[in-house]
């Protein structure tokens, strides 16, 4: 490895007072999946904003394949590669199917992902193609969230809390795509409050408490101790467990 | 036969209303502005037609073919200067910088023009018109903007449903993050939306000045009647949007026909029904996506 991608430096952002990104750093390497996990409001999701470009930061900076982008535009960072796949799924939700595909691959760089080929992916998707996406469910919007993002071929996948609101096993069907998106040289930063699935598929974990780098590391070297501890900033087994609740 | 008339006058007039609000509807469904100079803009649209065409050399009947350019370009740079920088403050800023740019516009007119009528000049084909029945006559004139009308939209809605931008445009009204982060530069794409408001516009300040006469102050009353057609028809959607002005003309020109002093009053009492019994308007449609 040690082909950096994706550089972010002592990066701090704030939403007005509030500081969400407390100096992280971290690198994403090419053909890498890092996983950051943390508990609500770490500042998981606002790190990946960050990155795609909808938030500013205080300070830090982030280089893209040794081109600083701190201050580029969202659409410009597409361009270059980087896609994010937003929390929520963020449809263009009074158009159909295919046409949220178009829209996303109409500023796309050439590379393996077309719309013919996210279709040879979700083989589902060709016959429902003109249906609009608010008849979709949960897990088959997220499909053309992530098939949104992929026909920008984008060089970086950043994927913001895809388990939200869906069924386990459909978590575990979405994140079964994973190495086939790396096996077309895709690198991917994942965000996930679903500790168990993210770092399942990740090469490296990096996780974040109350908006600071707590914990970095390979899966196979982490305990569950030492990640729960990285993730709830306490060690759980000397919490004591109020038997009663006092009046 | 008395009533027929009533309703075809109603539709031609209704025509207009359509022709005048789709850009306000453009401009609210995708920029979420409120262009409250939306109105003068159009009246200053006549007056650049009235006062270019002289030294142009062309007859004032096709001023539009170079006023309409003229004004597309004009919303597209008005947009990525002023409304943006109002867009980036907030909401609140675009309503009080669009009523500013009225109130200059309508007084720069008054102090440059004088509050005297003016047409746009198309010679005698303006009181001809047709007689289909004993009682009916329609106005080549009404008639020809009715068409123009309907050709506007039947384009606009085919650009917006078929082509790259079109999409593009729908995207940044859909969700302007998302739209960024699929590689949308969102200010450009608000700036071919204002400019396609500023032509279409533009095109209805000129068969206003064809139709009647205008004066600085005409912005005002109309901007109020294409609200109504808008909120009548639905926010966006552009049939709708001619429906709502062709119910609002026709419920106008029933008015008219009971008292000439209800006309206005008739439109506005079917514009409170809509908003009382189907706020979403009669096309409207409520938001499907949580």
């Amino acid at each position: 490895m040690g082909d950096v991608l994706l550089d972010v430096r002592e990066l701090t952002v704030h939403h007005g007072q509030l500081c969400a990104i407390d100096n992280v750093s971290f690198e994403l390497n090419r053909g890498e999946v890092l996983t950051m996990i943390g508990a609500n409001g770490a500042g998981k999701s606002t790190l990946l904003r960050t990155i795609a470009g909808l938030h500013h930061p205080t300070s830090g900076s982030i280089d893209f394949e040794g081109v600083d982008v701190t201050k580029w535009q969202p659409h410009k960072r597409v361009a270059r590669g980087i896609s994010l796949v937003p929390e929520g799924r963020r449809l263009f939700s009074t158009m159909t199917l295919e046409e949220n595909l178009l829209v996303g691959a109409g500023q796309s760089k050439t590379g393996p992902f077309t719309v013919q080929r996210v279709y040879e992916l979700f083989d589902w998707m060709p016959s429902r193609r003109k249906q609009r996406v608010w008849q979709l469910s949960g897990g088959e919007q997220q499909a053309v969230a992530i098939g949104r993002a992929l026909v920008a071929n984008p060089k970086v996948l950043l994927l913001d809390e895809l388990s939200l609101g869906l069924a386990p096993i459909i978590v575990e069907r979405i994140y079964a795509l994973v190495p086939e998106i790396v096996a077309q040289g895709v690198s991917i930063l994942i965000v996930e409050q679903d500790v168990a699935q993210g770092v399942t598929v990740a090469d490296r974990v990096h996780c974040l408490l109350e908006g600071k780098t707590s914990l970095t590391g390979v899966p196979a070297d982490l305990t569950s101790e030492q990640i729960d501890h990285a993730y709830f900033g306490a060690d759980l087994t000397k919490i004591s467990v109020p038997t009663e609740v006092s009046e | 036969m008395i009533w027929v008339n009533v309703i075809i006058q109603g539709i031609l007039v209704g025509g207009f209303y359509a022709l005048f609000a789709c850009g306000l509807s453009l401009m609210f469904g995708v920029l979420k502005v409120i262009n409250l100079a939306h109105g003068d803009m159009a009246v200053v649209a006549a007056y650049v037609a009235v006062l270019l065409s002289p030294h142009l050399h062309i007859a004032m009947v096709w001023s539009f073919l170079i006023v309409v350019p003229i004004f597309g370009l004009l919303g597209y740079v008005l947009q990525r200067t002023l409304i943006q920088r109002s867009i980036d403050r907030d909401p609140f800023t675009t309503l009080l910088v669009t009523f500013g740019l009225s109130v200059i516009i309508e007084n720069l007119l008054l102090e440059l023009y004088t509050a005297n009528g003016r047409t746009v000049n198309i010679g005698s084909i303006i009181a001809q018109s047709w007689h289909p029945g004993s009682i009916v006559y329609i106005s080549y004139v009404s008639l020809v903007v009715l068409a123009a009308a309907v050709l506007v939209l039947a384009v606009l809605q085919l650009f917006l449903s078929k082509s790259r931008t079109g999409r593009l445009i729908r995207a940044v009204a859909d969700d302007r993050e998302a739209a960024q982060l699929s590689g949308a530069n969102y200010k450009h794409i608000f700036g071919i939306a204002a400019a396609i408001a500023f032509a279409t516009v533009a095109l209805a300040g000129i068969a206003y000045g064809m139709m009647t006469q205008f004066a600085p102050t005409s912005g005002g009353v109309n901007l109020l009647f294409a609200f109504e057609a808008v909120v009548v028809g639905g926010i966006g959607s552009l049939w709708g949007t001619l429906v709502g002005g062709i119910a609002l003309g026709v419920a106008q020109q029933f008015g008219a026909h009971v008292n000439p002093q209800y006309q206005v009053l008739a439109g506005n009492l079917l514009f409170l029904l809509v908003l009382a019994v189907r706020p979403q308007g009669l096309f409207g449609k409520k938001t499907a996506l949580a």
